[in-house]
């Protein structure tokens, strides 16, 4: 017994570290490749955008003379600010509302829940599976209607009860890790359901909160579908303003690239600040 | 001042009883310690006390009030939880004055009385420290503190030492004996550690399968055990049990025959029994002697040497026996031992697990640990 362990153990510690060293370097050269793949057509694009039409064309290349050429044009052609703070109203209004309906919401699936809590929650989820496309035109004809197209209030009403579901599902989780217990001693202590929320719940999960309004953020950023169906110009965010330089006259790259950057600028930033407060957030519940 | 009844209460979990019809008395200043193993449903019972579960049937009465509808708030209870419970974002101040902050009681108030219950618990060094920076033992007593400031009419505990080392659970103990009687107030504590139920209530309760098996002092408890799983549940080691024969039934006692063929009288009331009965013996391991002229024997398995005491684990046919024996026995694992017992510290148990009713009624059976305290202890003055 002794003799085996001895035999066993002694080579297993050398070879043992050189393929958890070769096991490392393998994760982390996969991950930089998974990495570059995802961030190089962003990259091409900020590229493009300080080329010129015809150098954007041309051959690839890297060495090229930048110049602002296409932001001068792009900005002369339309208002990038307005349709910024469409983007930046409807993300963050869609975002507040979403969250003010979420939180009770959530409250009560994780605290109180019932036989039919789970069945509920999977079918709020199972919205999420249903193409924009089949309820476009009832929806269109509604706001039509009542006169909400090309109005940041459709667009936020449209939103918010897009990413409504996701919401309710990642404060469900964030919540339901919450012990019990202190919301209890709370409740012996006089708390009302209402201050529990605010002096004991809110402050505990804020990081919980804080990366689901920036996941909502950015999903109301990114939409296209909505926003091209819903607005024309006067409530028209980002996502309209780069649609508009694929115009019939053809593609211009390298405006096309200059406005796209500028549209993705704001969030990327927002994103890069925010993004420990991200993945601790979207990984809460898979890291347990 | 405040005295709590139970009457008839039950709880139902969907299809599940877990509390069968509980009617209980707990006097003022009474320190009563729920016990039972786990899912006994002792923590519920105090939840409902408490009114964080509701009741399914039956009314509970604080002074006399029923109070079954009356929010958690309300009912003038604080309570400390297994876990603490404490909240991690608020400093130890901020932890205590809770209760006050969302009862509108001024900042000067709300640091006076704070002060206050930080000097009963010798935690004013740590006032602006968070949870996460405290020991086991001090976030344990910020809990009692936040119990505290609030003045309550009864002190509910949910098993509050489980989570601390043994060291410190029995200094924990001892606190809260003293607390018992520096704040004279009624406490109710749920626990699963028979131990910290003897050595703290005035009055058990022992709970099994949500019914109450038997209420009592510590030491009635312990001499007169009301039926089988009282006499196993109180007393460590647990009490041994050996299956006997009935041989006669005389006004001082019932004769039984022992494995090994010996005869005894023990002292209880055995008139309603069959001539056939089935009965079983009950003895605690510290009261079995070593004894060569005892009537048991077997052959000793395992050895445990404490020092001060030696415990022996005794093979004699099916059962293992443990016996509490001297520190300096001088026997070996596989020696034969001969024991026995004096007849008036046997229990005596029939086929449906009830006890005989003891002929002699132990001295000490009506104790409390308060009849522990010297007259004229500071607590026993008029207030």
């Amino acid at each position: 017994m002794t003799t085996l362990s001895s035999k066993t153990a002694a080579p297993r510690s050398a070879s043992g570290w050189r393929s958890a060293q070769a096991k490392r370097a393998m994760i982390t050269v996969l991950g930089w490749s998974v990495a570059l793949v995802i961030f190089f057509p962003i990259f091409w694009m900020i590229l493009t955008g300080f080329k010129t039409e015809t150098a954007a064309i041309a051959d690839p290349t890297l060495i090229f003379s930048p110049t602002l050429e296409s932001y001068q044009a792009v900005q002369a052609r339309s208002g990038y600010t307005r349709f910024a703070l469409n983007s930046v109203a409807v993300a963050f209004g869609s975002t507040f509302f979403a969250l003010l309906i979420a939180i009770p919401c959530a409250y009560a699936m994780a605290f109180l829940p019932t036989k039919r809590t789970k069945g509920t929650l999977l079918w709020m989820l199972s919205t999420k599976m249903l193409p924009s496309v089949g309820v476009l035109v009832p929806i269109y004809l509604i706001f039509r209607d009542v006169g909400l197209l090309d109005t940041r209030t459709g667009l936020i009403i449209v939103y918010t009860l897009m990413n409504l579901p996701i919401v309710v599902w990642m404060l469900y989780t964030f919540f339901k890790d919450m012990p019990k217990d202190i919301l209890e001693a709370g409740r012996m202590d006089g708390a009302s359901t209402l201050q529990e929320v605010c002096f004991l719940l809110l402050p505990l999960t804020l990081p919980g909160i804080a990366s689901t309004g920036l996941l909502s953020v950015i999903l109301s950023w990114n939409e296209a579908f909505w926003s091209l169906n819903l607005t024309t110009s006067s409530a028209a965010p980002l996502t309209a303003y780069i649609a508009s330089f694929s115009s019939p006259e053809g593609l211009f790259w390298a405006k096309l690239s200059a406005a796209s950057t500028m549209a993705i600028a704001p969030i990327l930033i927002l994103g890069w600040m925010t993004q420990k407060q991200m993945v601790r957030g979207l990984t809460f519940g898979a890291v347990k | 001042m405040a005295t709590l009844q139970l009457k008839n209460i039950t709880k139902q979990f969907g299809d599940t009883e877990v509390i069968k019809g509980i009617d209980l008395e707990v006097n003022d200043r009474e320190f009563v310690v729920f016990v039972g193993p786990s899912g006994c449903g002792k923590s519920t019972l105090m939840r409902m006390i408490a009114g964080l579960e509701s009741a399914t049937d039956g009314d509970i009465l604080i002074d006399g009030q029923r109070i079954n509808d009356v929010g958690p708030a309300d009912r003038g209870l604080a309570m400390v939880f297994q876990s603490y419970a404490l909240y991690p974002h608020m400093t130890v101040e901020g932890n205590m004055g809770f209760s006050m902050r969302l009862a509108g009681v001024p900042k000067e108030e709300r640091r006076a009385k704070v002060l206050e219950a930080a000097k009963i618990l010798q935690l004013e060094p740590l006032l602006d420290r968070k949870p996460k920076a405290l020991s086991g033992g001090q976030r344990q007593r910020v809990a009692i503190g936040r119990a505290i400031v609030r003045n309550p009419s009864i002190f509910l505990f949910d098993e509050p030492l489980s989570n601390l080392d043994a060291a410190l659970r029995v200094q924990m103990r001892i606190e809260l004996a003293r607390l018992h009687d520096e704040l004279d107030a009624t406490m109710i504590y749920v626990t699963h550690d028979q131990i910290e139920a003897m050595t703290m209530a005035d009055k058990i309760v022992v709970l099994h399968d949500g019914v109450v098996e038997q209420v009592g002092s510590p030491m009635a408890l312990y001499h007169h055990p009301r039926n089988r799983f009282v006499a196993g549940f109180i007393g460590s080691p647990k009490m041994n049990f050996l299956p006997v024969t009935l041989t006669g039934v005389t006004p001082e006692g019932v004769g039984i025959r022992l494995p090994g063929g010996g005869e005894r009288s023990v002292p209880a009331d055995g008139t309603h029994l069959d001539a056939n009965a089935t009965l079983e013996l009950g003895v605690r391991p510290e009261h079995l002697v070593l004894d060569e002229q005892g009537p048991l024997s077997g052959e000793i398995k395992v050895l445990e040497r404490l020092g001060g005491q030696t415990s022996l684990y005794v093979q004699m046919d099916d059962e293992l026996i443990t016996i509490m024996a001297d520190g300096d026995v001088a026997y070996r694992v596989n020696d034969t031992v001969r024991f026995g017992f004096a007849p008036e510290r046997a229990h005596l148990f029939d086929a449906s697990g009830l006890a005989l009713t003891s002929l002699q009624q132990h001295p000490l059976a009506g104790l409390t640990r308060h009849d522990n305290r010297a007259p004229g202890s500071p607590s026993e003055e008029p207030a």
